[in-house]
Parts: structure tokens; C-alpha cells; sequence
């Protein structure tokens, strides 16, 4: 095959990320070659701060060292500026003559320093910071001298100010405003930063204009327009940067701030050439942070694999200080105006200050300081556009206080020791994680996970992971992209697919992975078991269910044990039983050996260690003493827990477990998003635990009051309150609405707690409180799809069906 | 030694999915690819022994129903990040019907 060549202009991170996306994508699909102008491999831009403070070294920043480049088949052309593109000859020409021939041309020349056109800023020591070579000029001045000044007071200068510092250096920090870091910090913020700061020994010249750098050959003073003077032998200038455009100028492609560029990165001026990162204008704003780059990164990729169906729409960023010491945290509109209402606390004494912007009950930005622990929760909520109104008395109190009593409340990872285990499924310790980062080069809690396994089974500790991700790369590290895909095999969302399913009248898995031009030809387990799911609820009567598609415990009808052994649970409704149903549940026991008995949490008797090829036989036992499945196994609905009400209780106010048993009659076999448990307690008391369910009913003199979306597991989550109505009748239609509405509106594998979390309560308590039509309409869908789903899997398959299933092959050999 | 011995029908093994296979010694899977393309590959994930005939086939992988190690079908290794081997058997289609060198 005929390779084309790819020339990319730029050796930094956003056009390595893009060749290394690309290499995903399609490896054999280039000749490439890359120019860069600085004499080192590919390095971490964002850690240069680390590095001037000697907490990070050089090594300890590459990202990609030759060996990368050799091992790829990429010919690297470091120390080699690029000065001019021939666009008629589709050709790049660096400054010692070397010529290069693209069909397809990256450019990511970054960003350079605004340097201010002060009288004197030619002498020696006078310096932006932006490289190795800035910062190697700032750590061989600060051992043989002593005053440094830095111009400017943004996150990038107070990033120099403290690691000059750190080298022993005496700083001033000259700022033009009054506020320090006034684009991602408030005042009330912004004047605790500079108080810590100036307890650290930086001293601060607010609302200072420079008017002259003075002395012979190097610095030797600064001169202010208030006529005021400093000694300086070092003037770091960081007032900003700015998209460094003077190669696409020369080669004519249209410029503003930034060269600009389409939502497929491509330039507007010549399709065949891309740029990326800090160089480029995308709707008219020109990013200067890393997350958003990544996101163009995979774009670009996806574009020139030739895939063509990612789409750049822009990133929502956020901002973190990389002082250690000082907790920093910024994104949105954190100002506000006078559309918003901000929640403050402020306590001076413990360095604590957070803020949320809040518009129609979304937050539209925060300001953190002292404790970020729930920065990276405020920016999910900011860019979900999630309804707060229902925790909102206590959302500054952060995520925990939903009832994340998962870990340990104390959750400031940078103070926790590296044997401190984070991920308590995986046994994975703070020192594990760390390490992995750094060694690794990882940036993305999807890498974090494929390497270490943390937060890679219950999710508990994801916001864990994820500040220490942001701790170890620092802030700007790839923070979960707001839209995020349902898997690896596709760039739609869940959402999207889910809506095309409908929309567009899918009703076979290779019809959508036709549809939204899946990656991979049969999918994965992850999106196989989704759109088998999202089929099945979106046609219940059509569709036929792929058992391929299905993870082994729903294949089998049974929980796979970790010796290969099956666990089974009969359905024992609202957790009544009689006599005669246990002696049936003994016998099949005896007669099958089984080897443990549980009673389980859910008021039914769990039978371990069956194997797989005695399932149909006990089922068929079982299924003639007239138990079906209890889907113990499945994510469907499982229980109905209920306490012992009315009948016997001398508080019952109602028939609570002849209520359970209805709803369990009406529910049993309905496939769900994820698990979904019920519950019905007699009275407050609550015995029935009824307020951590999916469905809580608890019962009371005049009726019954209807709770939803809690949760015992992971993440104990108490139900909010749906409404109370007066009848059974009414408990079952709201029960089957709202089933009904979360079987088609949730993610697969997200459970009603979550889901409630994401989507808001005001959005449940419209389609089923506020319009009866629709409720009425979700309750007749929920029946419908319970005919087919009501068929008992034990019995089907006690009478031979998927055989082959449950028997092996024996051969004598 | 190293002889073929039929085993099965290659209809009988559902596509993208797998047949279990006991012989004296050990347990094998056999998987059936979404081209019909078929691998062999002894019951065990190298993990922690997950029966990975139990597990989901996609491409020429299956994922282990335990944990989720993905093992490649041809080679028997574990997909990277994870580490490990489980052995692979030489396995062929003749007349439609499924036979495995022992």
C-alpha cells in the first residue's frame, strides 16, 4: 500500500498526542516525520513549574523519549526550525536546509511568551517562561544571584515567582491589577492566595505598571511609572501568552488570534493542513491549556485515519494552581452577574473559601480555595448542566455529604501517606497510583484504570483517582471529557444512541453499529450488553435478545461464584414463604448436594456451588414446586423487601407485605439499566430499610409515601421523596411509570441513584408527577414490556431450551 | 500425541460465542469467531483461573467473566496493560465440522 507522508511542525504535546491517537487508529496509514525546534524529545510543557522548584526533574517530565519516535517509525528532526511551507509544492523547509514532502501537514507550534516592549527588555536576563531552556536560565541565576522580579501575577507567573523562590531567590511578583490571577479567581480568593503566598516569603507589587528595565549589558533594576524602583537581576515576564501564528502567516493561511481552524482542525484555508493545540483559533477562542488540546488531539486523528466523524466543539476548562502547599481551584463564569446567585463560604482562619455560581440551578462556575476535593465534582455538575435544586442547601459541602460514605471522609490526598489505599476493591495504594502515573506517562483515569485496576471495578473512589491524577500531573491534566462515549468502539454517547435507536427505527445491533459507524466490527462487552439492552426496552415485543450479548450470569440464570460455580435464588414474593416452599427448597438442596445456604439480604435463600451443567435439572425441580427465577443475577429487577405490616405489627398502618407481593408480581423479569430493588415498610419505623431502595414504599395512616433513587452499596444514598398517594392501586401505576421511565432514560449500568444525581429530581417528578397523560403512557409501556419478560428463564430452559449452553462436550482424550 | 480429534459440529457453537470442551486432562474452550474463523484456548484466564468459555468474544478476544482480563485467541496472551498466558490449542474446520490437536 502506498503510504502517504505526514509532516507534523511541532514537537510538543498537541501534536504528539495527535500522532500517538493517530498510531491507535491506523498505524501503517503514514510516513512520518516530525520537526522540532527545541533539541529534546517530547516533554510535559505543564510541569516545567515542578521542575524550577527541583520537585520534578527533567527525566522525570518526558513524555516521549528518541527511543519512541525509532520504535513508531517516525524520523525526528530535533532542533530543527521550520521556516517556511511551500503550499504549492506541499513541502516544509527548516532553517539548515532540510526538506520535507507532505501529502497531510500538523501544525502545532504552541504558544510563545507576550513579551512587553518595555526600553530595556533586550538585556540579558530578561526571560518569558515557556521551555527547558527558560527554566534552565532561571536555575543557573538563582545560584549566583539574588533579586528576581516577575511581571505579571496570572497562574503562569505565580507558578515561576514560587519555584525562583524555592531556589533561594528573593521575588517580587508585579501585577497591573489589584487582583492576582483575576481570570480564574474573585477577590475574596485571590486576596487568601496572595496573604499564604506572602507568609511563603514573595513579595507583591499590586497595581504596578513597569515602565523600564534598567542597566548595561544585564538587568540590574526595574523602574516603575509611579517613578519607583527595585533591583532585579532576573525579569521573568509572564503576562500572558499568545498562539504563535508566524509560521502560518508566511504560508498564507488565514489568521486571527490564532490560526484558525474548523471543528475538524483543519486550517480554513487549506484542508490538507491541520493545526493544533495553543497555535489555533477554533470558534473564535484560542485555548491555553492542556485538556482541551487533547480533545483536538483525537479529533485531528480520527480526521486523518480517515475516519472523518469526530466533530472539535470545544472544551470547557478549569484551572488548578501546581503550588504545593496551596490548593487552588477554578472553571466557569465564577464572576457571575445578574442572572446568577453565588453560595459562598468563606473561614478566613482555616484558608477556606469556596464559591459556587448558580443559574437556573446549574452551576455555571466555582472558585475554590484550601479544600478542592470537590473541584473535579462542580466541574462535572457545570458541564452536565445537572439540576441542583434538590441538594443545593448543601452542595458546598461537597460530594461526600450525598452520602459518599464509601471512603474515608478524609479525602485530601496530597496529605495522605503512600500506603494509604485508595481503591479498596483492587487493594491499590496511593504509592501504586502515583507511580504508575509518573512512570507510565499516564493522564486519563481511563489509562489509570486499564494500568492499575483503581477505581476500575466499583467506581467508589473515582473522584480519588482522579484528584490524584490532577495532583500528579498537575491541574491541567485530561479531565473526563464532558461528553463522554458509551465505549471504546464509538464516539456517540449513550444518550445519542439511544435516541438514533428510536429515532431512526434501529432494531438490530449491527443496524446501529451500522448506523453510528461503530469501530470495531462485533463491538465489545461493554457496548454489546448496552445496545442489546437499549433494543430490548426500545422494541420488547420485536426484538430478539442476543445471548452473546449478555454477560455469563445472565446467559446462565445464575451468578458466576469465582471457582466457575453458580449460585441460584428462587423468587420468593415480598419475601413471604410457606411450609411446604421451604421443604421444596430442602430437598432440592439435599438432592443436589449443595455444599452453602445463605439467607440473603434480600428476604430469599441463596443455594451455592452448583455447577453449570446441574442448573436446568435443580431448575426444573424448583420450577415444579412452583418457583421462577428471582434474576438474583441480572441487571433486572430483583426484590421486593418488605417488613411485616398491618397483619401482624401493632405499628402497621398498612398491608405491607401484601402490597410487596404486588409489586414484586407486577415488576418480577423486567430487564433494567442495572439492578433495581424495591422495598415496603409498614410504617416510619422503616423496618423494611425502604429508603435506600430503588423504590422505597413506606406506608402511614393515610396512604403510602413513595421514595426513590437510594441506595445501600457503594455509596449509601438516602431516597429523595417522590410524592404520596392514597391507594395500592396508585403505588403500583407510579411504581410501574417510574420503572418505565428509568428502564428508557437511564445509561446501562447506571443505577436510579446516580441517574437521579445526573438528570436531577425535578426531571423524574415531571414526567411522572406533573402530567398523568404521561404517566399513564410510561405505566402501559411498562406493561407491555412485561409480557415478554414475564416468561420464567428456569422453567424455558428446565424444558430444554440453550441447551448447548449448559452442556459440555465430553471427549475421551 | 498430536493427533486431530473431532469435537464438534461447527453450527453447534454459537456465534461469538463458545463451546466447553472436557477431556481427561483439562478443559478447553472452543470460541467461534463472527467470520466462523475458530480458536482454542484452555479453560483458565491466567489471572485467577476464570473459565473464559463463560466469557464475551469480540474481534478474536474474549473478556474473563471474573475480572475482566482480555486474552487474545491466537496467542493466548493477556491485552495489554495486563500480563499473563493461557495455552492455545491448534484447532481447524474441515466439512463444517470442528477438529483440536491433542
Amino acid at each position: 500500500m502506498h503510504k502517504e507522508n505526514l509532516v507534523l511542525i511541532g514537537n510538543g504535546m498537541a501534536g504528539v498526542r495527535t500522532l500517538e491517537e493517530l498510531l491507535k487508529l491506523a498505524p501503517d496509514h503514514y510516513n512520518i516525520t516530525v520537526f522540532g525546534e527545541e533539541p529534546y524529545g517530547n516533554y510535559n510543557r505543564i510541569m516545567l513549574s515542578p521542575v524550577l522548584a527541583s520537585e520534578k526533574t527533567i527525566e522525570q517530565i518526558m513524555l516521549n523519549g528518541e527511543q519512541w519516535y525509532i520504535d513508531n517509525g517516525i524520523t525526528l528532526h530535533k532542533g530543527k526550525k521550520v521556516e517556511q511551507i511551500n503550499r504549492a509544492r506541499r513541502e516544509v523547509i527548516a532553517t539548515d536546509g532540510t526538506v520535507a514532502h507532505y501529502d497531510r501537514l500538523i501544525i502545532a507550534t504552541g504558544s510563545v511568551p507576550f513579551m512587553l516592549p518595555l526600553p530595556g527588555a533586550d538585556k540579558a536576563g530578561v526571560i518569558g517562561f515557556r521551555d527547558i531552556k527558560d527554566v534552565d536560565t532561571m536555575l543557573a541565576t538563582a545560584s549566583q544571584y539574588q533579586h528576581a522580579v516577575v511581571i505579571g501575577g496570572g497562574l503562569l507567573g505565580l507558578e515561576a515567582a514560587n519555584g525562583l523562590m524555592k531556589q533561594g531567590m528573593n521575588v517580587t511578583v508585579v501585577h497591573l491589577l489589584d487582583t492576582l490571577m483575576e481570570r480564574q479567581l474573585d477577590k475574596p480568593a485571590a486576596a487568601m492566595l496572595q496573604k499564604s503566598l506572602a507568609e511563603r516569603g514573595m513579595t507583591f507589587l499590586m497595581e504596578h505598571s513597569t515602565a523600564e528595565i534598567l542597566g548595561q549589558e544585564r538587568v540590574t533594576a526595574v523602574r516603575f511609572k509611579n517613578g519607583t524602583e527595585i533591583p532585579a537581576d532576573l525579569v521573568v515576564m509572564a503576562v500572558g501568552i499568545k498562539p504563535n501564528t508566524e509560521l502560518g502567516k508566511s504560508a498564507g493561511l488565514y489568521c486571527e488570534r490564532g490560526i484558525v481552524v474548523s471543528d475538524t482542525m483543519q486550517t480554513i484555508t487549506d484542508p490538507k493542513i491541520y493545526a493544533i493545540g495553543e497555535c489555533v483559533q477554533h470558534r473564535g477562542i484560542a485555548y491555553g491549556l492542556v485538556a482541551p488540546l487533547f480533545e483536538q488531539a483525537k479529533v485531528a486523528a480520527n480526521h486523518l485515519a480517515k475516519h472523518g466523524i469526530a466533530r472539535y466543539v470545544g472544551t470547557v476548562t478549569s484551572t488548578k494552581l501546581k503550588v504545593t502547599g496551596i490548593e487552588l481551584f477554578s472553571a466557569g463564569d465564577f464572576t457571575g452577574n445578574d442572572q446568577t446567585e453565588d453560595i459562598v463560604f468563606k473561614d478566613a482562619a482555616s484558608g477556606t473559601y469556596k464559591k459556587i455560581v448558580l443559574q437556573d440551578n446549574q452551576v455555571k462556575g466555582a472558585v475554590l480555595y484550601g479544600d478542592t476535593v470537590d473541584g473535579s465534582w462542580y466541574f462535572q455538575l457545570m458541564k452536565d448542566g445537572t439540576d441542583v435544586s434538590a441538594f443545593r442547601d448543601t452542595l458546598l459541602f461537597g460530594q461526600h455529604h450525598l452520602g459518599d460514605s464509601g471512603h474515608n471522609p478524609d479525602t485530601r490526598v496530597a496529605s495522605l501517606p503512600d500506603n494509604a489505599e485508595i481503591c479498596g476493591c483492587n487493594g491499590v495504594c496511593k504509592g501504586d497510583i502515583v507511580k504508575a502515573i509518573t512512570e507510565k506517562k499516564l493522564f486519563t483515569l481511563d489509562e489509570v484504570r486499564a494500568h492499575t485496576k483503581a477505581s476500575a471495578s466499583c467506581g467508589s473512589c473515582t473522584g480519588l483517582v482522579e484528584s490524584l491524577l490532577a495532583h500528579t500531573v498537575g491541574g491541567d491534566y485530561s479531565a473526563t471529557p464532558k461528553t463522554k462515549p458509551l465505549c471504546k468502539c464509538t464516539d456517540y454517547t449513550h444518550d445519542d444512541i439511544r435516541h438514533g435507536i428510536i429515532q431512526h427505527n434501529l432494531k438490530t445491533m449491527p443496524a446501529v453499529r451500522e448506523h453510528f459507524e461503530w469501530k470495531t466490527p462485533d463491538g465489545c462487552p461493554s457496548c454489546r450488553n448496552a445496545l442489546n439492552y437499549y433494543l430490548l426496552c426500545a422494541y420488547p415485543t420485536e426484538y430478539v435478545d442476543d445471548a452473546q450479548s449478555r454477560y455469563i450470569n445472565e446467559r446462565a440464570h445464575g451468578n458466576i461464584q469465582k471457582d466457575g460455580s453458580y449460585s441460584v435464588v428462587p423468587r420468593m414474593f415480598g419475601g413471604m414463604c410457606t411450609s411446604d416452599q421451604l421443604r421444596a427448597i430442602a430437598d432440592v438442596a439435599d438432592k443436589y448436594q449443595v455444599p452453602t445456604m445463605k439467607v440473603t439480604g434480600g428476604q430469599r435463600i441463596d443455594m451455592f456451588g452448583i455447577k453449570k451443567e446441574q442448573l436446568p435439572a435443580m431448575w426444573k425441580d424448583l420450577s415444579a414446586a412452583g418457583f421462577v427465577s428471582g434474576h438474583a443475577y441480572g441487571k433486572a429487577m430483583r426484590t421486593v423487601k418488605t417488613c411485616v405490616g398491618s397483619e401482624w405489627c401493632r405499628f402497621g398502618t398498612q398491608d405491607s407485605t401484601g402490597l410487596g407481593v404486588k409489586l414484586e408480581e407486577l415488576t418480577w423479569g423486567s430487564w433494567m439499566p442495572h439492578k433495581f430493588k424495591l422495598a415496603v415498610s409498614g410504617c416510619p419505623r422503616n423496618c423494611a430499610e425502604a429508603t435506600i431502595k430503588d423504590i422505597g414504599v413506606v406506608c402511614v395512616d393515610s396512604g403510602y409515601e413513595l421514595h426513590i433513587g437510594g441506595n445501600g452499596g457503594i455509596k449509601v444514598r438516602v431516597t429523595d421523596l417522590l410524592c404520596k398517594v392514597a391507594t395500592e392501586e396508585e403505588v403500583l401505576e407510579y411504581t410501574g411509570a417510574f420503572c418505565q421511565f428509568y428502564r428508557e432514560d437511564a445509561h446501562y449500568l447506571e443505577r436510579t441513584a446516580p441517574w437521579i444525581e445526573r438528570v436531577g429530581l425535578e426531571k423524574v417528578k415531571t414526567a411522572i408527577l406533573s402530567d398523568a397523560a404521561n404517566r399513564k403512557a410510561l405505566y402501559e409501556r411498562f406493561l407491555i414490556s412485561q409480557q415478554p419478560a414475564q416468561i420464567d428463564p428456569w422453567k424455558a430452559r428446565a424444558d430444554g431450551a440453550e441447551a448447548a449452553e449448559f452442556t459440555p462436550i465430553m471427549i475421551e482424550a | 500425541m498430536s493427533k486431530w480429534i473431532e469435537v464438534v459440529e461447527l453450527n453447534k457453537i454459537p456465534v461469538l460465542g463458545s463451546r466447553l470442551i472436557k477431556t481427561r486432562d483439562t478443559d478447553i474452550a472452543v470460541f467461534r469467531g463472527s467470520d466462523d474463523q475458530v480458536y482454542a484456548i484452555r479453560d483458565a484466564c491466567p489471572h485467577k483461573g476464570g473459565p473464559l468459555s463463560q466469557g464475551i468474544m469480540h474481534g478474536s478476544t474474549v473478556t474473563c467473566p471474573l475480572h475482566n482480563w482480555k486474552i487474545d485467541l491466537s496467542s493466548g496472551n493477556a491485552l495489554a496493560p495486563d500480563h499473563g498466558c493461557s495455552n492455545v490449542f491448534a484447532v481447524k474446520v474441515e466439512g463444517g465440522r470442528v477438529f483440536l490437536q491433542l
